[in-house]
């Protein structure tokens, strides 16, 4: 050994690889470290992916979407509920949430000026997009289930849909604020040097040219939100039956999953994985799509 | 001064106008008055406050953070920076093509129809364009894809377009900032030609690097210098001299206009 | 020919001077985003309120104990949340302890060239999916598929090292372990998109300048390149401290959502977020007081987290700016 590394210092001459030297055995040794990390890192989505895809893909079928879940101990049913009431709540959070988070967003990116009110809105962004999404189903429980906000309605789809939509503001306010920062500014001083009002330059130029990224971060708001279900527990809470409006408890397909698990029976049990099945389809399809959509950059 | 000043109309008067942003002072007490149907051609050494000038006078430094006027700039009688004056309006009469091509993520056809609509044409839009783009040397290049997007054009041609698109809501001012600074040589002769045919039906300011060029298309020049006051350290943009094009670049009253139009600058 | 063109000018062009109508929808819009701008704020301040008021009666009768004691009992109204504080800082830190490496690691492996691209883009938006899997779905997953198939390797940790307080417990179940471990699946994707996108933001110039200098990948990246992006990689582990302290669902289902507090990692715990989860719905009276109090820990928790996160962001980019 000894001989080998005076002969490296004293012919220099050879420039072949040498895996024995010690930097190169090190260069290898982490290669292979990082490289089985990734391999751990990526393992769980195999794993959580495919057994929703066994267990829960097995089970499906016409009834299982389309019917009631039968009482705890009995066989049969489905999630038909569940899938229903998933559509309604994230349709009501992202009623309130997109039209809210674009304004927000384009207040951001459009009017804001360098005053405090611009630098608190900034912060209040980051700071409400770091809240656990459990303090969002406190605050509505607080705000709006425990006051029976509502027509003295306590729990109530509306209530979950509204707490879903205070943990998709940030997402839509970022997203959309980023978006429009990439629209070049010539583009807006070319129409208010045509004499374009501020309103007309956001809505026929900015937001229209701007429009893919937002779309693309919405969705993206949106599948996530489908799958929340911290804030749906005691708001939207759950309901064994079919949707009675907006304003009485609600069956989602994320709290049907906490629900059925943690219940003694297989027939529950298996419920929770048709369940998982679905919803894990639709949000991996909503990111498909985004993607796709992210393709289409507007010139 | 020779007589095209005082036989012309004034179209805008800058009294004593000075520009800061924020607490820096850019530009100082400027007197400048750009004649009706005119090309009026701003020249200088970079820094010295040209485009802070040309875009005060339709109020587009209104979009600056921090950027503040005092003074008056006057046209058509009313102060520019009055209370009541509404800079939308103002930007409607006074056009603006800026110096990097700039059109919409739209049509050909859509960028011109763009800004005609907000001003409320009421004419034969498909006539609109094709009149804009006549008068913009565009019109036989195009006329085969209006319904592509503006940025199939090349760079000058997106130029041209924009200066179409400023014709169409037929302002009665065009200013340009150094319009031609990313295009080639041809593509320039181009625009220069058409800003020939411009000056009979507009007041146009242009803002240029390029001496030949404001000798070519202007009628009068302002030469535009840095200078230090005794009452700051930093270095302040003012209007050095304002004459004929031909006084400025042939017999300038000036020992800094004679230096910079001759080329022995700084 | 001009004065005529000047004269036809009004006809054409009706709101050369803009119509009122014009001018009003400008102004309200522009009132109209900062309205809805500064819904944010009114968020923020609900929140803060709504749980400040609700917890001020626990408050008043418990004080600052109610941090330091750990007896949990509805029936006596006695309530200690430092069971709960316990595991919510203790997971969150082992997860992290964890996923920081593999989650650096796993994007050095992304970013520098040590595998084709194709196969480095397939890879980077796996962990972007793991991130989209809702975490009910990964607590599902624990409960039936990773605890029952981790149990016999808690049990030899406990064989072999439960003379140490951590193992000294017996493995039933839900415990501290697998939910530290899903903790480990739901920040990992954070952990490794804000390092990977960090270390795309190092310069290609100091890259060349590293392997310039014959350094080998390795010694590049450990030297020079790591080094560079350690403000946004710091920044992406206090965020993803914040999201594993208030990740809810994945450790409610998993820890077992005890209030007997024990070291022992092998054992039933909880959380302060699955605490909230579990006893929120339906508790009345003063336990809800004592939840908003918990709920009041985790959110300053949190906030204090994240401010800290954007603080050390702004420090360590100044000074490898
Ligand atoms: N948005 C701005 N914020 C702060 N200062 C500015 C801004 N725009 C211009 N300035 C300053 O005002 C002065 C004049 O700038 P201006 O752009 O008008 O010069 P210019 O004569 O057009 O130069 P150039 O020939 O390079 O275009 C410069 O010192 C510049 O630093
Ligand atoms: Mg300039």
């Amino acid at each position: 050994m000894a001989f080998s590394s005076d002969a490296v210092v004293h012919h220099p001459a050879s420039l072949c690889f040498r895996p024995s030297l010690p930097r190169n055995r090190w260069n290898a040794l982490l290669t292979v470290v990082v490289a089985v990390f990734s391999s751990i890192a990526v393992l769980p989505l195999v794993l959580v992916l495919g057994y929703v895809l066994f267990k829960g893909g097995s089970l499906i079928s016409a009834e299982l979407l389309t019917e009631l879940p039968p009482p705890p101990g009995l066989d049969g049913g489905g999630i038909g509920n569940a899938i229903l009431g998933t559509t309604i709540v994230t349709l009501v959070a992202s009623l309130i949430a997109i039209p809210v988070g674009v304004g927000g967003g384009v207040y951001l990116a459009e009017y804001s000026r360098s005053g405090w009110f611009a630098q608190f809105v900034r912060f209040g962004t980051n700071v409400l997009s770091g809240v656990p999404s459990i303090i969002c189903g406190v605050f509505i429980y607080g705000l709006i289930v425990s006051t029976r906000f509502f027509f003295g309605q306590s729990y109530s789809a509306m209530a979950g849909g509204v707490a879903l939509s205070v943990l998709m503001l940030p997402t839509v306010i970022k997203t959309t604020d980023e978006a429009l920062k990439l629209v070049p500014r010539e583009l807006r001083l070319g129409a208010m040097g045509l004499g374009a009002s501020q309103f007309v330059t956001i809505t026929r130029i900015t937001l229209p040219t701007a429009f893919t990224p937002i779309a693309t971060g919405v969705v993206l708001g949106i599948a996530r939100a489908a799958g929340e279900t911290a804030p749906l527990i005691f708001t939207a809470l759950f309901s064994p039956f079919w949707p009675e409006g907006l304003f009485n408890p609600i069956a989602t397909m994320s709290v049907l999953i906490f629900n059925f698990a943690i219940m003694p029976y297989e027939a529950q049990n298996a419920l929770a994985w048709a369940a998982s099945f679905v919803l894990v389809l639709m949000i991996l399809l909503a990111n498909l799509f985004a993607r796709w959509v992210a393709r289409f950059t507007r010139v | 001064m020779t007589s095209t000043l005082t036989a012309t109309q004034t179209c805008l008067s800058l009294e004593d106008v000075s520009i800061r942003y924020w607490n820096t002072e850019a530009v100082r007490g400027v007197h400048l008055a750009v004649p009706r149907h005119k090309v009026t051609a701003f020249i200088g050494p970079s820094g010295c406050g040209k485009s802070t000038v040309l875009r005060s006078l339709n109020r587009m430094n209104d979009l600056i953070e921090g950027c503040t006027l005092s003074g008056r700039v006057v046209f058509d009688g009313q102060d520019l920076y009055a209370k009541t004056v509404d800079p939308v309006e103002v930007r409607r009469r006074i056009g603006m093509v800026f110096q990097k091509p700039n059109p919409f993520p739209k049509t050909i056809y859509d960028n011109i129809a763009f800004g005609a609509r907000i001003n409320g044409y009421t004419g034969d839009m498909d006539e609109l364009v094709e009149r804009s783009l006549r008068k913009a040397a565009l019109w036989d290049e195009t006329k085969d894809k209006l319904s592509e997007s503006g940025y199939a054009l090349s760079g000058g041609q997106q130029q041209r377009l924009c200066i179409a698109r400023t014709i169409a809501i037929d302002p009665e001012v065009i200013l340009m900032d150094e319009p031609c600074s990313a295009l080639d040589p041809i593509s320039t002769l181009k625009i220069e030609e058409m800003i020939h045919e411009l000056k009979n039906s507009y007041t146009i300011v242009i803002v240029t690097h390029n001496m030949q060029q404001a000798v070519r298309v202007s009628d009068m020049t302002g030469f535009f210098n840095v200078n230090t006051f005794s009452d700051r350290d930093a270095k302040v943009g003012c209007l050095e001299e304002f004459a004929d094009t031909q006084t400025i670049f042939n017999s300038p009253q000036q020992k800094a206009t004679q230096d910079y139009v001759s080329g022995r600058f700084g | 020919m001009v004065p005529m063109a000047a004269g036809a000018r009004p006809e054409l062009f009706t709101q050369r001077r803009r119509p009122l109508w014009e001018l009003l929808i400008d102004r309200g819009f522009q009132k109209l985003v900062v309205l809805l701008a500064s819904v944010v704020g009114l968020v923020l301040v609900g929140i803060l309120f709504t749980v400040l008021g609700g917890s001020t009666e626990a408050i008043g009768r418990f004080g600052l104990g109610f941090l330091t004691t750990s007896n949990w009992d509805p029936i006596a109204e006695q309530y200690g949340a430092f069971t709960a504080i316990y595991g919510t800082v203790v997971s969150s830190l082992l997860a992290l302890l964890i996923a920081v490496p593999l989650g650096v690691g796993t994007a050095i492996f992304l970013t520098e060239n040590i595998i084709p691209l194709p196969i480095r883009q397939v890879l980077g938006v796996m962990v972007e999916l793991l991130a989209a899997i809702p975490s009910v779905v990964l607590g599902l997953w624990a409960i039936f598929v990773m605890e029952p198939f981790l149990r016999p390797f808690l049990e030899l940790l406990h064989t072999s090292l439960g003379w140490m307080p951590f193992f000294s417990t017996v493995p039933m179940g839900p415990g501290m372990a697998p939910a530290i471990l899903i903790l480990v699946v739901t920040v990992l994707p954070i952990i490794t998109a804000i390092s990977r996108d960090s270390l795309q933001q190092v310069p290609t110039e100091l890259r060349q300048a590293a392997y310039g200098i014959g350094t080998t990948r390795w010694e590049a990246i450990l030297q020079v390149i790591l080094p560079a992006a350690v403000s946004g990689i710091t920044g992406g582990v206090m965020l993803a401290l914040g999201r594993a302290m208030g990740e809810t669902m994945a450790v409610t289902m998993i820890i077992g959502n005890s209030n007997n507090f024990t070291l022992s990692l092998l054992a039933p715990g909880n959380t302060i977020a699955s605490m909230l989860a579990n006893q929120f719905g339906e508790a009345d009276g003063f336990q809800v007081s004592a939840l908003m109090y918990a709920a009041l820990v985790l959110m300053l928790l949190t906030l204090v987290v994240n401010v800290l996160a954007q603080w050390i962001v702004r420090r360590l980019s100044l000074k490898y700016a």
